[in-house]
C-alpha cells in the first residue's frame, strides 16, 4: 500500500481556501498549521502575562488589596495553566515544529495532514473554554498541580472545566506528538539519513517520545480525579480511604518529563540558530543527539523530587536526588557545546543572536538552582517558596520564552519574506533581560527567606524585594510593545529579504520566501550537511 | 601561547576567588535557630560557591565570545570549521559528572546528620495506640542526653490554622511554646486538605498531608519567635495560614505550661 | 559568502526523490497504541500502590467471582483468533468468508459485553463503596469502553468487507489491519487486567 504525493497534493487544493481566509480555516498546510499555532499561542501568552500582571500588582503590596484571595488564586491557576499548556507547548512544539519538521526530512506535508489540523483545533476551544470558566462560578482554584483533596472541594464546575480543557490539550499534544513521530522517522526523504538530521528534528523526536510516554498517564490522572469531584469516589480523597500521594507520583511522572517537553524543543531550535549566526558548524552533534536521548531516559525517572516533602521514604528520596542531579550532565554537554560553536565564529549581533546567548546565560542559571533544589535537604527549605517559583521562570521564560523571540526574529524573513528591524529587536532584547531579571532574581532572597508561593498577602518585610519583581514585570509587559510593533511595521512595509537572508544551509532556506504550497518548485534538496559552515566549506564538498 | 594560558590561569582563578569570597561573604538566609540551620547552611554555601562558579564561567565566556569574535563591519566570509573534539567533550562530561557525584555524596552526608535517614522509632508512646501508617520528616533530633527529656507536641493543622495541643497538660494552645535546645517531637495530622508546617529559621519543613500522621523533630536553640508557615495551597486564605513557634529557656517555658495545664504533671 | 553557493550545488547533484512513500499509518497507529497503552498503565500503578499501601477498611467488601471474567478472558482470546482467520480469508480474496469471520468476532466483543454488565449488576459494591471498587469499576469500565470501541468498529468493516461493492479488500487492507492490531492490543490489556485485578 502506498500513498502517493500527488494524491496528498489534490487534496490540499480541493480543501484549502486561499488568501488570510485560510488562517482561519481548517488548513492541512502544514506551514498554515504552524503560523495558527504560532499567532494562537501568543494571544495566550498576552492573556497569561495580563494574569501574570494582575499577581505582581497584587504583590506590590503585603495586603490582599488588589484581587480578592480566590481570584487571586484563579488567576495564578489560570497563568500558570495558560502559560504551560496554550502558550509554550503550543508553540515550541506545534509551531515550530510544523513549520520546520516536514522542510528538514525533505517532505512536503506532515505524515498526517488531517491529525494535524485535529490537533490545531482543539486548542482555541478549550483555551477559550478554560477562560471562560472564570466567569460561571470562578475558575479552578487549586493551583496548575490541582492537588487533591483542596482540587475537590473547591467549586466544582471551575476544577470540572479545568480537567476537560487540560484533557483536550494533552490530546491535542498527543497527535502532534504521534504526528512528528511519524514525520521524522518515516517520512525522511529517500538518501536522508538520521545523522545527518538537523538537531531539531531530534530534539522534536525526543520531545515527542515523552508526549507519547507521559502524557496520557496525565490523562488517566485527571479521569480518576474528576470521577472524585463528580461520582464522589475515593481515589484520591482520605476522607473516602483514598491516597493523595498517588495523584501526586501520576501527576508528576507527567509532569516532570512536561518541563523537558517545554525546554528540549527550544534546545533544537537554539542548534539552528547559533551556528547560522555565528558561520560555524554544530559542535558535536553526535554528542548533541545522544544528550538528547540521555535527557529523555533521565527525564522519566526524576518526578518524585517535586515531592520531597511530603513524607516518601528514605531511599526514594535519595534515589530521585541522584537521577535529578545527573541530568545536569547531559545538559552541561549541550550548553558547553553551544559556547564552543560561537567560540571563533564570525558572530553576526543581530536580535536572534543575542536572545539565544540570554537564553544560555538565564538558562545556566536556573539549570543550577534546580540542581541545588535536587538535593534533598537543600530542598526541604525551599521547596514551595518563591525559591522555586524563581527557579522555573528562570528557565520557562528566561530559557524557552527568550527562545521563541530569538526564533522568530530567525525564521520571520523565512514565513512572511520580510525582514524584522534590528534597531527595535535590540531595544525589545534590551527591556526584555533587563526586566525579567530585575522580576526574577529577587524572587530566589524571597523563597530563602520565608515567602511562600501562592500567596496573596505576605509579611512587611518583603514589600521591596516584592516591589522591584513588579518594577521588572513591568518592564517584561513593556517590552513587548517594541516587539509588536516591530511586527505591525514589517508585515506593513518591511524590507524585502530575498529567500535566503542568513545564507543559512538548512533546508527550509533552499526554497522561496515564503515557501510556495507544497515546499519546493522541484524535488526536496538532499542536504547531508546542514551544519557545513565553515572556510574549509567548499573545498571539503567538492570532494562528495 | 605560555601568554595565553597565563592569562587562562588568572581568570579562572579570579572565577574562583569572586565566587568563594560572594559564597562565604554573602549571607542570603535568615537566622539559624536549630540544630538543622547550621548544617543546611553549609550545604547551602558549598552549593553557592560551585554554582557561581559554573555560573561566572559560562557567563564571561558567552560575553568574551560576543566581543572576541564579533563579525567585523567589512568581513565576508565564515568562521572555522570546526566540527568537534572529542577530547573537549569528553572532559566536560566528565567534570560536570564528577561535581554531580560530589554534591550528591556531600548532600547525603548532610541529609545523614539532619537525620534524613534514621528509621522512625516505634516505640515512641505516641504512635504505639494503633498501627496505622506514620511518616517521618527530615529533621535530626539531637543524639545528647537532652534528648530523653523530649517534648510532644500534637499538632493538628486545618483551613486555615494551627492547633497545639500538649497532651500532657491537657491543653490546646494556638501559638508553639519550645523550650530551648530540647528536642520537640511533634506528631501533625491535617482535618482537611494539604497544609505545610515550615519553621524558616529552623530549615525545616514538612507536608501535613491528610490520612497520613506525620512525625517531626526539631531542636531549636535560639531563644525568640519565629513563625509558622504554611507552605501548601489550602484554599483563599492559604497566605493568612499562620502561627507562631515561641523558644523560650526552661523556666520561662515552665511558667507557661504551668499556667496553661490542665492536669498536674512534673516536668 | 562561500557556503550559499556550494550548497546549491548539492542541490543539483540530488537523484530524482520518488513520489512515494511506504505506508507509515500502522507506524503511526503503533505510536497511538503505547499512548494508550501508558494510560492503562497509569491506572495499573495506581491500582498496585492501593493495593500495597491503603489497606481497605475492615468489613469491605471486596470479593470477586471468577467463572465470567474467566469465560470472558476465553471469549476475547477466541475472538483474537477469529479476527486473525477474517484477515487470512480476505489475503486469500474471500470477501464473504472474511465477513463471516467479523461478524464472529463482533459478536464475541458484543457477548463480552453483556457478560461485562452481568458481572456489574451482580457484584456485591458499588462504584463508591470502597478504594477497591472505584479502582475496579474504573478499569474494567475504560477497558469496557475500548471493547466498545473496538466492536463497533468491526462492525463498520465487516460491513466495508461485503463482496464487490465493499471498499476493503485484498488490494485495501490497511483498515482491516489497523482494526485487528487494535483489537490484539485490547485483548492484551485484558489479559494484563485480568491477572492483576482477579488472580492477584
Ligand atoms: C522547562 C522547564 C524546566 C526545566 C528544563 C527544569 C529543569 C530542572 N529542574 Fe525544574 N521545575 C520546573 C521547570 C523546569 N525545570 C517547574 C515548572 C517547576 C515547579 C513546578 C511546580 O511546583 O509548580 C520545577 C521545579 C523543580 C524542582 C522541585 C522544587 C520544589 O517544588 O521543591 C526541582 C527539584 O529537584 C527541579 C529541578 C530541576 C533540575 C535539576 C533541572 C535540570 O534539568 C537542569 C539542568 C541544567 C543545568 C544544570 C545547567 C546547565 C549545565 C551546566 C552548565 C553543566 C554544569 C553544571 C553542574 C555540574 C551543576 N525543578
Ligand atoms: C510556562 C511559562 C510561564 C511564563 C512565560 C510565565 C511568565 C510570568 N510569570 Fe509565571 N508562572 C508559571 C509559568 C509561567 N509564567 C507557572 C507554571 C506558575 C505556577 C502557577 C501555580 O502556582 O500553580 C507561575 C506562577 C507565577 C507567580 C507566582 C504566583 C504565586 O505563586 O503566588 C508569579 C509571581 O510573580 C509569576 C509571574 C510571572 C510574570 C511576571 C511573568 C512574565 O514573564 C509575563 C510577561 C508577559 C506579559 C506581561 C504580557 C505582556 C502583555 C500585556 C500586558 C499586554 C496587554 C494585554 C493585551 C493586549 C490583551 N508567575
Ligand atoms: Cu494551610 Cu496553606
Ligand atoms: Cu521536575
Amino acid at each position: 500500500m502506498t500513498i502517493s504525493i500527488d494524491r496528498q497534493k489534490d487534496n490540499h487544493q480541493r480543501l484549502q481556501p486561499n488568501g488570510w481566509l485560510r488562517y482561519f480555516s481548517f488548513s492541512l498546510d502544514h506551514k498554515v498549521i504552524g503560523i495558527q499555532y504560532m499567532v494562537c499561542g501568543f494571544l495566550f501568552y498576552l492573556i497569561g502575562g495580563t494574569l501574570a500582571s494582575a499577581i505582581r500588582i497584587e504583590l506590590a503590596s503585603p495586603m490582599s488589596d488588589f484581587l480578592p484571595r480566590d481570584v487571586y488564586n484563579q488567576f495564578l491557576t489560570l497563568h500558570g495553566t495558560i502559560m504551560i499548556f496554550l502558550w509554550i507547548v503550543p508553540v515550541v512544539n506545534g509551531a515550530f515544529g510544523n513549520y520546520l519538521i516536514p522542510f528538514y526530512v525533505g517532505a512536503r506535508d506532515m505524515a498526517f495532514p488531517r491529525l494535524n489540523a485535529v490537533a490545531f483545533w482543539l486548542i482555541p476551544p478549550s483555551g477559550l473554554m478554560l477562560i471562560a470558566s472564570y466567569f460561571v462560578e470562578g475558575a479552578a482554584q487549586s493551583g496548575w498541580t490541582a492537588y487533591p483533596p483542596l482540587s475537590i472541594t473547591t467549586p466544582q464546575s471551575g476544577q470540572i472545566i479545568w480537567i476537560i480543557s487540560v484533557l483536550l490539550l494533552g490530546g491535542s499534544s498527543i497527535f502532534g506528538g504521534i504526528n512528528f513521530i511519524a514525520t521524522i522517522i518515516k517520512l525522511r526523504r529517500p538518501g536522508l539519513k538520521l545523522m545527518q538530521l538537523p538537531m531539531y528534528c531530534w530534539a522534536m523526536l525526543g520531545t515527542s517520545l515523552l508526549v507519547v510516554l507521559s502524557t496520557p498517564v496525565l490523562a488517566g490522572t485527571l479521569i480518576l480525579l474528576s470521577f472524585d469531584i463528580v461520582a464522589h469516589t475515593g481515589f484520591f480523597n482520605p476522607v473516602l480511604g483514598g491516597n493523595v500521594v498517588v495523584y501526586q507520583h501520576l501527576f508528576w511522572f507527567y509532569s516532570h518529563p512536561a518541563v523537558y517537553i517545554m525546554v528540549l524543543p527550544a534546545f533544537g531550535l537554539v542548534s539552528e540558530i547559533l551556528p547560522v549566526h555565528s558561520r560555524k558548524p554544530l559542535f558535536g552533534y553526535t554528542t548533541m543527539v545522544y544528550s538528547i536521548m540521555g535527557i529523555v531516559v533521565l527525564g522519566l525517572v526524576v518526578w518524585a523530587h517535586h515531592m520531597f516533602t511530603s513524607g516518601t521514604p528514605p531511599w526514594m528520596r535519595l534515589f530521585f536526588t541522584i537521577a535529578t542531579s545527573f541530568i545536569a550532565v547531559p545538559t552541561g554537554i549541550k550548553f558547553f557545546n553551544w559556547v564552543a560553536t560561537l567560540w571563533g565564529g564570525k558572530i553576526s549581533i543581530n536580535s536572534a543572536m543575542l536572545f539565544s546567548c540570554g537564553f544560555i546565560i538565564n538558562f545556566v542559571f536556573g539549570g543550577i538552582t534546580g540542581v541545588a533544589l535536587a538535593q534533598v535537604p537543600f530542598d526541604i527549605h525551599v521547596h514551595d517558596t518563591y525559591f522555586v517559583v524563581a527557579h522555573f521562570h528562570y528557565i520557562v521564560y528566561g530559557g524557552t520564552v527568550f527562545i521563541i523571540f530569538s526564533s522568530i526574529y530567525h525564521w520571520f524573513p523565512k514565513v512572511t519574506g520580510k525582514m524584522l528591524g534590528e534597531k527595535l529587536g535590540i531595544i525589545h532584547f534590551a527591556i526584555t533581560f533587563i526586566g525579567f531579571n530585575l522580576c526574577f532574581a529577587p524572587q530566589h532572597w524571597l523563597g530563602l527567606n520565608g515567602m511562600p508561593r501562592r500567596v496573596a498577602e505576605y509579611d512587611p518585610q518583603f514589600q521591596f524585594v516584592n516591589q522591584i519583581s513588579s518594577i521588572g514585570a513591568l518592564l517584561m509587559a513593556i517590552s513587548t510593545i517594541p516587539f509588536l510593533v516591530n511586527i505591525f511595521l514589517s508585515v506593513r512595509n518591511g524590507k524585502d529579504s530575498g529567500d535566503n537572508p542568513w545564507n543559512a544551509l538548512t533546508p527550509e532556506w533552499l526554497t522561496s520566501s515564503p515557501p510556495p504550497v507544497e515546499n519546493w518548485e522541484g524535488d526536496a534538496p538532499l542536504v547531508v550537511e546542514p551544519y557545513g559552515y565553515g572556510d574549509s566549506f567548499s573545498q571539503k564538498n567538492k570532494k562528495i | 601561547m605560555l601568554n595565553k594560558n597565563i592569562y587562562l590561569i588568572l581568570i579562572i582563578s579570579c572565577v574562583f576567588g569572586i565566587s568563594f569570597w560572594i559564597g562565604f561573604n554573602v549571607n542570603l538566609l535568615p537566622a539559624e535557630a536549630s540544630i538543622n540551620a547550621p548544617i543546611y547552611d553549609e550545604l547551602f554555601k558549598i552549593l553557592f560557591v560551585i554554582g557561581l562558579i559554573i555560573f561566572i564561567g559560562m557567563t564571561l565566556a558567552v560575553i568574551y565570545s560576543l566581543f572576541k569574535f564579533k563579525r567585523r563591519k567589512d568581513e565576508i566570509g565564515d568562521g572555522i570549521a570546526l566540527e568537534g573534539n572529542l577530547s573537549l567533550e569528553i572532559i566536560w562530561t566528565l567534570i560536570p559528572s564528577i561535581i554531580v557525584l560530589i554534591i550528591g555524596i556531600y548532600s547525603y552526608n548532610i541529609y545523614d546528620r539532619m537525620g534524613g535517614m534514621k528509621e522512625l522509632n516505634h516505640s515512641h508512646e505516641m504512635m504505639s495506640s494503633n498501627n496505622e501508617k506514620i511518616w517521618a520528616g527530615i529533621s535530626q533530633s539531637s543524639n545528647n542526653d537532652i534528648a530523653n527529656n523530649n517534648l510532644s507536641v500534637e499538632v493538628s493543622a486545618m483551613q486555615f490554622a494551627f492547633l497545639f495541643n500538649y497532651p500532657k497538660g491537657e491543653f490546646i494552645s494556638g501559638e508553639l511554646h519550645v523550650p530551648v535546645n530540647n528536642k520537640v517531637s511533634m506528631r501533625m495530622e491535617s482535618k482537611d486538605v494539604i497544609h505545610a508546617f515550615w519553621v524558616p529559621e529552623f530549615r525545616i519543613k514538612q507536608d501535613i498531608i491528610p490520612g497520613q500522621p506525620t512525625i517531626l523533630n526539631f531542636t531549636p536553640t535560639k531563644i525568640g519567635k519565629y513563625p509558622i508557615i504554611c507552605a501548601e495551597l489550602c484554599g483563599p486564605y492559604h497566605g493568612g495560614m499562620r502561627a507562631s513557634i515561641i523558644v523560650e529557656d526552661e523556666s520561662d517555658y515552665k511558667d507557661w505550661f504551668n499556667k496553661n495545664k490542665k492536669t498536674e504533671v512534673d516536668l | 559568502m562561500t557556503t550559499l553557493d556550494s550548497s546549491k550545488e548539492i542541490q543539483k547533484s540530488t537523484p530524482e526523490v520518488s513520489k512515494n512513500h511506504e505506508d507509515f499509518r500502522m507506524f503511526g497507529l503503533v505510536t497511538f497504541l503505547i499512548a494508550d497503552g501508558m494510560t492503562f498503565a497509569g491506572f495499573f500503578a495506581a491500582y498496585l500502590t492501593y493495593k500495597a499501601v491503603n489497606p481497605l477498611p475492615e468489613g469491605a467488601i471486596y470479593e470477586l467471582e471468577l467463572p465470567i471474567p474467566t469465560l470472558n478472558t476465553i471469549l476475547l482470546l477466541v475472538s483474537s483468533a477469529t479476527f486473525h482467520k477474517a484477515g487470512k480469508a480476505l489475503l486469500k480474496d474471500k470477501n464473504s468468508d472474511s465477513q463471516k469471520w467479523l461478524i464472529l468476532t463482533a459478536f464475541l466483543g458484543i457477548i463480552f459485553l453483556i457478560c461485562q454488565l452481568f458481572e456489574y449488576f451482580h457484584l456485591p459494591f458499588g462504584l463508591t463503596d470502597n478504594l477497591f471498587a472505584s479502582t475496579f469499576y474504573a478499569l474494567t469500565g475504560f477497558h469496557g469502553l475500548h471493547v466498545t470501541l473496538g466492536t463497533l468498529m468491526i462492525l463498520i468493516i465487516s460491513w466495508q468487507t461485503r463482496l464487490n461493492t465493499g471498499r476493503i479488500t485484498s488490494k485495501n487492507m490497511f483498515p482491516l489491519e489497523a482494526v485487528e492490531l487494535y483489537w490484539h492490543f485490547v485483548d492484551g490489556i485484558w489479559v494484563i487486567l485480568f491477572i492483576i485485578l482477579y488472580l492477584l
